[in-house]
């Protein structure tokens, strides 16, 4: 079993019946994607695979031999968020985390179906996505953000994470 | 805890064939959306493992007015290129990653669940009547849906077969989530032998409603032929709705997807 999980070449040793969830946690210690429910009905383990937006939990590696994966980690560049990931800092989008990785994939993969998507195809596009903070009016405004095309890459969040840090601190 | 089965993936449909013989002790993997929890938990714990995702089952072709589903299709590809009503049934099925990764092949071959009926794709393909080919003990064989259904487990579905109907309906009791199961659907369809009408999520499997097809073919109205439904159903009562709800709802679906032929 051979997998590409954010561009590197991964030789699997976890059984093929397996599901792609476990390999990616258990095998290669990448746990963005959670394991909520297990049966699909969360949302919180998807990644892209060749492209699309999967269940991880409900994928078999024998039925992907040889794909490409990419988890939340991969979304960005070196060093520069994705527009979804920014979208999701600017818009206060997370709360405990959990739901995020899978959210911001499913959202990132919805854009590249739908540049554009209005607030009715983005809701219908992540309605398998559950947010047990409740948390959807902000990751929804801030897919419609990355939707718009609103949002300034240029800005060094880094930074501005780094000093929210220190401020809460003092 | 999967580490005892043999996993077989298939490269053609003729391999996915031979593999699967005669059926006896094999679970067979398509999209995974049902099987897949089953597996990872430990409750399924089968000898031999079929997956068919390379097995070249999928894709959809028309001719001569008939529609060939592969078995492996996903239930997205299903929609707004099948006949209706089975393109609006296949867009009401789960959410985008769902449907994206279910098939119709395991929709058609889902058993009930365990706190509610499951399969939405069964009573469009009944109400169009569909023709299942499978393969298993005794070689390969074409049968009308209601046969397959009935026949129980043991066959692997290779193609659905559909023909374009003159007109079509559906209706269906609003989810309150992407991902409940369909309380209850109703599908109606008009071919050259008449009005054939199924319901799904009204008991186990869908079902056809005959009396409601026989008051139509006596000349009755929407109404008065929706009102036979309950005479040839008897409601579940389980997680999603209570069978006092469900037996008040029905005649209500099936005018609703009368109306619309």
């Amino acid at each position: 079993m051979k997998l590409y999980v954010n561009g590197i070449e991964h030789d699997l040793e976890t059984p093929p019946l397996e599901s792609l969830l476990t390999a990616l946690r258990e095998e290669l210690a990448i746990t963005s994607p959670k394991a909520g429910c297990n049966q699909g009905g969360c949302g919180a383990c998807t990644v892209i695979v060749d492209g699309e937006p999967r269940r991880s939990c409900l994928t078999p590696l024998a039925a992907i031999d040889g794909a490409s994966v990419t988890t939340v980690e991969g979304l960005g560049a070196d060093g520069a968020l994705s527009p979804i990931q920014a979208a999701f800092f600017d818009h206060y989008a997370t709360q405990c985390g959990f739901c995020v990785s899978g959210f911001m994939l499913a959202a990132h993969t919805l854009l590249e179906r739908e540049p554009g998507a209005g607030r009715d195809r983005i809701i219908e596009g992540l309605a398998g996505h559950l947010c047990r903070c409740t948390g959807y009016v902000k990751i929804v405004e801030a897919v419609e953000a990355a939707a718009r095309g609103d949002v300034d890459l240029s800005r060094d969040r880094d930074r501005e994470s780094e000093f929210l840090t220190e401020g809460s601190q003092a | 805890m999967t580490h005892s089965t043999n996993v077989l993936v298939p490269q053609s449909p003729e391999e996915a064939v031979a593999s699967f013989g005669d059926g006896a002790g094999i679970t067979v993997v398509a999209g995974g959306t049902i099987v897949m929890p089953e597996l990872s938990s430990g409750r399924l714990r089968p000898e031999r493992a079929l997956v068919l995702a390379n097995a070249g089952l999928d894709g959809i072709s028309a001719a001569n007015g008939a529609v060939t589903i592969g078995a492996t299709t996903p239930v997205l590809a299903l929609v707004g290129a099948t006949p209706e009503p089975l393109s609006t049934f296949a867009a009401y099925v789960g959410d985008y990653e769902i449907r994206s990764q279910a098939t119709i092949g395991g929709n058609l071959c889902a058993p009930p669940g365990p706190e509610s009926p499951r399969g939405d794709l069964q009573a469009p393909l009944l109400a169009l009547g569909a023709r299942i080919r499978s393969a298993g003990a005794g070689g390969e064989r074409t049968e009308p849906v209601e046969d397959f259904l009935a026949g129980g487990e043991g066959r692997l579905v290779l193609a659905i077969e559909v023909d374009e109907p003159t007109s079509s309906g559906a209706s269906a009791i609003g989810r309150p989530h992407a991902h409940n199961y369909t309380i209850m659907a109703v599908a109606a369809a008009a071919g050259a032998d008449g009005v054939r009408v199924a319901v799904t999520g009204a008991g186990p499997r869908a079902q056809r409603l005959p009396s409601v097809e026989q008051a139509l073919a006596g000349g009755a109205d929407a109404t008065a032929a929706a009102a036979k439904a309950t005479d040839d159903v008897t409601p579940a009562d389980d997680a999603l709705a209570s069978a006092w709800y469900r037996a008040r709802m029905l005649p209500r679906l099936v005018e609703q997807a009368l109306s619309q032929l």
